[in-house]
């Protein structure tokens, strides 16, 4: 069976279509926009934080959002073993909930990068990823202007050693090096998930890249792996 | 009723990408004696409390709650009684 999907939408999400367009026409999965301020989940199986620039970025990316009533309903969701993915301005928005270890900081170049990259998988044995090859490099964009992770050494020790990384800016052959990291990124990481494994924040928009049409189809290898491994 | 002034600093130990560039800048303008410029946040408000010790209280709360990341950043403060 396909799992319902919701997608929250906050005051500046902008990506909030896309996901629900990838996941509904590419997947066939069933999708529900979830308006910030209600607490209702609609028996949404897996919660979707799209990109975006939530509250206008103020103060700082998903600061504010993180306060949003949902929230409460997600972060009881999430408790519960709830699947929730964060992408982009989601994923900053789960690290602000604590939800997710770590930060986001201004990239190192201090622009907003916005071009497609490759995505090495590091993690394939991830609700998220299960089914995914490790031997081929995902290529898909990225959009932002702060997506440089960091950790303090404690907290990447954890990380490291509960195998919380998925997903690492790589070369299109997967090699991991500086030159193809994109934002100054601690590790080249792109994407980790939390130690009980069913939240996953990354940078990358898999929801752009999921439209054979438009030339770009990695996204949805990611989308279709999630659907797969919900119905199994 | 107190005025709060708080000061947000990032933490010493997190790379601060925004002060390097502005004291590149500086160093474009022929400043060589500026030294690790760090960017940090101003943030001002008034308390409607009467009492200086539950004002702290709901100052710090609001600072560790919403207007810094402990994981980034630390604040100073000063409050004054208006």
């Amino acid at each position: 069976m396909k799992p319902k999907f919701g997608v929250v939408v906050f005051p500046g999400s902008n990506c909030d279509h896309d996901a629900y367009y990838a996941l509904k026409n590419y997947t066939g999965s069933e999708v529900t926009f979830l308006w910030h301020k209600e607490r209702d989940l609609q028996n949404a199986q897996i919660i979707i934080l799209p990109g975006g620039f939530s509250y206008g970025d103020y103060l700082r990316t998903g600061a504010i959002a993180r306060f949003s009533p949902i929230m409460n309903s997600i972060i009881d969701f999430s408790k519960k073993g709830g699947r929730i993915i964060g992408i982009c301005n989601g994923f900053q928005i789960l690290l602000e909930a604590k939800l997710l270890p770590g930060v986001l900081l201004k990239n190192k170049s201090l622009q907003f990068v916005c071009k497609d990259v490759y995505l090495s998988i590091e993690n394939n044995r991830t609700f998220f990823t299960e089914g995914l090859s490790k031997n081929i490099a995902l290529k898909i964009p990225i959009a932002h202007g702060e997506g440089n992770y960091f950790a303090d050494k404690e907290t990447l020790d954890s990380i490291l050693e509960n195998d919380q990384i998925v997903f690492k800016y790589s070369t299109s052959e997967g090699i991991i090096n500086e030159e193809s990291n994109p934002n100054g990124s601690l590790l080249n990481i792109a994407g980790i998930v939390n130690k009980e494994g069913n939240i996953l924040g990354l940078m990358p928009h898999p929801e752009r890249a999921s439209n054979p049409l438009l030339g770009k189809k990695d996204g949805g290898l990611i989308l279709n792996a999630i659907v797969n491994n919900f119905a199994n | 009723m107190f005025k709060a002034k708080v000061l947000v600093k990032r933490r010493p130990s997190i790379l601060d990408p925004q002060g390097m560039a502005v004291e590149k800048g500086a160093k474009h303008l022929g400043f060589n004696n500026i030294r690790e410029t760090r960017i940090g946040k101003y943030v001002e408000f008034t308390l409607d409390l009467a009492d200086r010790k539950t004002a702290e209280v709901e100052l710090n709360e609001y600072c560790n709650k919403l207007l810094i990341n402990p994981n980034l950043e630390d604040f100073e403060y000063t409050l004054e009684e208006i």
